[in-house]
């Protein structure tokens, strides 16, 4: 290969670097290990981490995941495809997609999905900037957020939206809810959009009716942000109010995603057919060949980043093709009735949590009705009770104080389908027992 | 036949069983709350299911099936371990906000990946959490924009890039809230320095540069370039791209880059799954480093620990909901470890290797090469003009007939300065054999664009499907299946 | 050879200017400058009530690769745009001078029309720039 080049050897195809700036060697990075070294390696890691039972949600949620979900997402044909430019090549990756676009449509009762984003915060951040793009009615830059929705999510969406211009403004909260009362006082304003988390983030249920039907009023678009899980059972917002959200986004993980420390899992998408167009991120369409069959391709490209560069609707170019793939698999293994059981069952586990644990002393259960998270108040700082029920390798749930303080020593908990009675139980006897002996306050 | 969509296998009550608990009781709330319909799913069996999509699988192409000579994208082979290990049990059942006291293991190979990631670009201190090449991008023109305002120097709004730059660097910096401002490239492939020392000063907050670039060559004169914007005022932003090309060869650091984004899914090979997951861990010279975007892992004695708000308070913020693509670093680190220093270097040895052998033959089966004179880094360019204006065979017709010969078409119209190109980037898991297919590949569609080019302009005909009604697709947008839709009527 | 009605200005971005008999002036895109697009697919026209200075960038034209801005090329008022092209774009591809028209603008400086190029300039404009 050397001699049809026409050099010596490979160092001479390095040298149009200049002297100057060529390295002969890397530094601090180990030797090359073999395949049995490294498994022992990253076996001896993993161990380090085992053995705990999670209580805590808090946006990421551990569900049973069919072995059949990743036995096929990790198939060498979709794992190591890329991007289906190349349509004729790709119908596979491309029919997958148009599927889950279908059964999100279906599950928001929107009209329109497109083919994911990074995650639940990052998909909330660009459908706020599609609000803001899409509104023609409201000119506007300020978008109204409810203080029930994912605090993380608020910092994330801040954070990629504030070098557009555009500002996030709080609502709160009162009992678990979005404060009705507090809308008078936003009443001389205009707004782009309003933002409404169902359930909320601290799983209660809010009253997302007369909030939409008091935004569409004023002109607002609606952003619903839902846990898809909860839609197999909760009204979709698509059928909010008397005209329904008008964008939905949310985390996808609940849909056979690992919670793996936090990812990669994926962001879904999905509006009104008429505001498409401003809908950032890859869309699959149906369309026939030159033989009249059907094909896939992918549809609306003149908004993408590679071709309208600095007037791209987003700089997003991937959607996580992967993560899609899997909870495409998931809800076909699931149905509509699969995930009502678990979303129910859910449901129910959360509620012997919270009933069980709200029977020690110094502890009240605050909000309901709630999904599948609630809220507990505790007469001390939860900080400690997690470091010492930590130790016994029960991981109690999610420390509120620092996002809300308002709520005191809050810790919210989630059980979902995965926790057993008895792993409940050695909770709440564990809890207990660390309540009531002195070293703890 | 083509594969039904999933939604027409559906029967009436068919599940797949054993997935969902048995008998959960009723729901509780209000009815104010529930949803009156169920939605619209599937209905069908597990083997239902496990035959779909593996059918749909075998519909693509894709680097275990086919040469994916994909241009600037690094579409290597994925070595199936990482996969293997970054699904272990405990990896994947870690919660993200579980103490740090139950994530030991994970942290040790996030702490030494960004110690691995500082050593192969010579920055200072990295950030894993940035969820994509794009997201990256975002990061650092942040920290760049922070930096200046940092020092009150808020007017420096206007990021440069060259003309052949990805599409993603003018929608960065548009969505962070400056103005992209592109110059021309020379005729030899590098920046124009005359045009980049007329668009510096006291508005520039800096450049936009990969390298190699995505021409395929290197610039050159990349100290120069560093010297001038860096006397302006301005900052120099790496698109770590092309890593690949250069990896244990060169440093971003030395080259004079202030701030860095990697694509852990070309360079490390983490898989590109369909459009992703991928990852684009930033890194950054001492200047950046309180402005890195957080979660970061730090160490405590002998304890891993997350560095926050609370500890970088100049810090850019979140950028994801928790720390970013964990399962992708996780591969990203299997991969380093398993090749080590020696083999990081020989990947850009044979990724070059490869690169300047394919773009030789293809210059002696008499292919236009746009920078035949320069050397090819990990990839080159071949020009379809001359074809194209004698037979009417454009660059997407040979893409096409590529396809029918069992390989994966290159990049076609990017970058878009040179007309009808294809940007090829072999990798360096590739054979020579598998080379010298794709180059008789090329030479036997070339010859049937002038002896007849009907049969070229008439490809794909082996695929699942031939071209596509692109137009139709927009005009009439079928992007949710609905029951009675038919799109052959 | 593209068609070059002359009954009308033309811009050096490919847009065609007509002034009509109640004042207001009717914009397009040129013969020339639709087949270079090839099929379009959607049109987004400005804001209701937009003011256009001449040289912004008021409309995007959509074929299926690529996104065009149209330039306003001259400066005014928006008095109507062509709502038929929200359900049939291609109208622009199959009458870019009559049926596919844009926006009918009310010129704030009617004296900017003369600094256009007439017919023939612009067909020899287009046969300058394709040599």
């Amino acid at each position: 290969m050397l001699s049809a080049i026409g050099v010596a050897d490979t160092e001479t195809l390095f040298d149009e670097i200049p002297a100057a700036l060529r390295i002969n060697e890397l530094n601090n990075i180990p030797a090359g290990m073999g395949e049995a070294a490294i498994t022992r390696l990253m076996r001896s890691r993993a161990a380090k981490d085992a053995g705990v039972v999670s209580f805590i949600g808090a946006g990421a949620y551990e569900h049973h995941i069919p072995a059949a979900v990743w036995d096929l997402a990790t198939r060498g044909e979709f794992y190591s495809a890329y991007t289906p430019y190349q349509a004729e090549a790709s119908q596979g990756t491309l029919q997958v997609i148009y599927e889950y676009q279908s059964m999100m449509a279906n599950l928001t009762g929107l009209d329109v999905s497109n083919a994911s984003l990074y995650d639940g915060a990052t998909a909330f951040a660009e459908a706020c900037l599609m609000a803001v793009r899409s509104n023609r009615k409201v000119n506007s830059r300020k978008i109204l957020v409810s203080r029930s929705v994912n605090p993380v999510y608020r910092t994330v969406a801040r954070r990629l939206t504030e070098g557009q211009g555009i500002e996030l403004v709080e609502i709160s909260c009162r009992d678990g809810q979005t404060e009705l009362a507090a809308l008078d006082g936003l009443a001389a304003e205009e707004f782009a959009a309003v933002c409404l988390q169902q359930p909320t983030f601290l799983g209660t249920l809010d009253d997302v009716d007369t909030l939409t039907d008091w935004a569409h009023a004023k002109q607002m678009f609606v952003i619903a942000i839902c846990n898809p899980m909860s839609l197999a059972i909760l009204r979709p917002p698509g059928e909010w109010g008397a005209a329904g959200a008008d964008i939905a986004c949310g985390e996808g993980q609940p849909f056979g995603i690992p919670v793996a420390s936090g990812g990669p899992y994926f962001g879904y998408l999905v509006c009104r057919q008429q505001i498409v167009r401003q809908m950032p991120g890859r869309i699959v369409g149906r369309t026939v060949d030159i033989d009249g069959k059907p094909g896939f391709t992918l549809t609306l490209q003149a908004r993408e980043q590679h071709i309208r560069r600095s007037k791209a609707t987003s700089n997003i170019c991937t959607n996580q093709g992967l993560m899609v793939t899997a909870a495409t698999i998931y809800l076909s293994l699931l149905g509509s009735d699969g995930l009502r059981r678990i979303a129910l069952q859910c449901h129910a586990n959360t509620k012997v949590l919270a009933e069980k644990l709200g029977e020690t002393d110094g502890v009240t259960v605050m909000f309901e009705p709630f999904f599948h998270e609630a809220v507990l108040q505790f007469d001390r700082p939860v900080g400690p009770l997690i470091k010492a029920l930590g130790q016994q390798n029960i991981l109690v749930g999610y420390d509120l104080s620092a996002d809300y303080p308002e709520l005191g020593h809050a810790l919210l908990v989630c059980a979902t389908e995965m926790r057993t009675a008895a792993e409940i139980a050695a909770y709440a006897a564990a809890l207990e027992s660390v309540m009531s002996s002195s070293k703890v306050t | 036949m083509p594969e039904p969509i999933i939604f027409e296998l559906s029967a009436p009550g068919r599940r797949a069983g054993g997935h969902a608990p048995a008998s959960p009781p009723a729901a509780d709330f209000p009815a104010q709350y529930l949803r009156h319909d169920e939605p619209l799913l599937p209905e069908v069996s597990e083997l239902q299911v496990v035959r779909h999509f593996t059918r749909l699988s075998q519909l693509n192409y894709s680097i275990d099936t086919h040469f994916y000579p994909l241009g600037s994208c690094t579409m290597k082979y994925n070595p199936r371990v990482c996969n293997r290990l970054a699904m272990l049990p405990e990896f994947i059942e870690r919660h993200p906000l579980a103490a740090t006291e139950h994530g030991q293991g994970f942290l040790e190979c996030m702490y030494e990946l960004q110690d691995m990631l500082k050593a192969v670009t010579g920055m200072t201190a990295i950030s894993l959490t940035p969820m994509a090449g794009a997201q990256g991008e975002f990061a650092g023109v942040a920290m760049i924009r922070a930096y200046h305002d940092a020092r009150g120097e808020s007017d420096r709004r206007e990021i440069i890039v060259p003309d052949a730059s990805h599409g993603t660097n003018p929608a960065t910096a548009t969505m962070c809230g400056c103005t992209a401002v592109e110059i021309p490239t020379g005729p030899d492939g590098d920046v124009d320095l005359d045009a980049l020392r007329r668009v510096v000063g006291p508005a520039t907050a800096g450049i936009m540069l990969t390298n190699p670039s995505t021409l395929g060559v290197f610039e050159r004169q990349i100290t120069e370039i560093a010297d001038i914007v860096h006397k302006a005022g301005g900052l120099l932003y790496y698109d770590g791209a092309n890593l690949n090309a250069i990896l244990g060869r060169a440093l971003p650091a030395d080259m004079g880059f202030d701030v860095i984004h990697l694509n852990l899914h070309k360079t490390f090979s983490t898989p590109h799954g369909g459009g992703g997951p991928g990852s684009g861990v930033v890194g950054v010279n001492e200047r950046l480093a309180p402005f890195l975007p957080v979660p970061i892992v730090g160490r405590d004695g002998e304890q891993y620990v997350w560095l926050t708000e609370a500890d970088r308070p100049q810090s850019i913020g979140r950028l994801s909901a928790f720390m970013g693509n964990a399962g992708i670093l996780l591969r990203a680190y299997v991969y380093m470890r398993l090749l080590g220093a020696d083999g990081m270097r020989r990947v850009s040895e044979f990724a070059t290797l490869n690169a300047n052998y394919l773009m030789k033959r293809l210059q002696m089966a008499g292919f236009e090469v746009t920078f035949a004179e320069r050397r090819a880094s990990h990839e080159f360019i071949v020009s379809l003009q001359s074809i194209t204006k004698e037979t009417g065979i454009s660059a997407m017709d040979f893409a096409k007939a590529l396809l029918d010969r069992g390989f994966h078409a290159p990049t076609t119209y990017f970058p878009l300065l040179v007309p009808e190109c294809l940007l090829i980037e072999p990798t360096e898991t590739e054979t020579r054999q598998e080379l010298d297919a794709f180059v008789a590949a090329l030479v036997e569609i070339r010859d049937l664009a002038y002896k007849s080019p009907d049969t070229i302009q008439a490809a794909p005909i082996s695929m699942p499907v031939r071209r596509l009604d692109d137009v139709r697709a927009v005009r009439q947008l079928d992007v949710v299946w609905q029951p009675d839709n038919d799109p052959t009527e | 050879m593209s068609e070059v009605p002359g009954d009308r200005k033309y811009s050096g971005e490919h847009e065609w200017v007509q002034l009509l008999d109640d004042g207001l002036v009717m914009i397009g895109i040129t013969d020339h400058a639709q087949e270079a697009l090839g099929e379009l697919v959607y049109v987004e026209q400005p804001e209701d009530g937009a003011t256009l200075a001449k040289g912004d960038a008021c409309i995007v034209i959509e074929s299926v690769k690529a996104a065009s801005d149209v330039y306003a090329p001259i400066s005014g008022a928006l008095a109507e745009a062509n709502d038929a092209l929200a359900d049939e774009p291609e109208l622009v591809n199959k009458s870019p001078y009559e049926e596919g028209w844009l926006v009918k603008i009310d010129p704030s400086d009617p004296a900017e029309l003369d600094e256009l190029m007439d017919a023939d300039a612009y067909s020899q404009f287009l046969a300058e720039s394709s040599g």
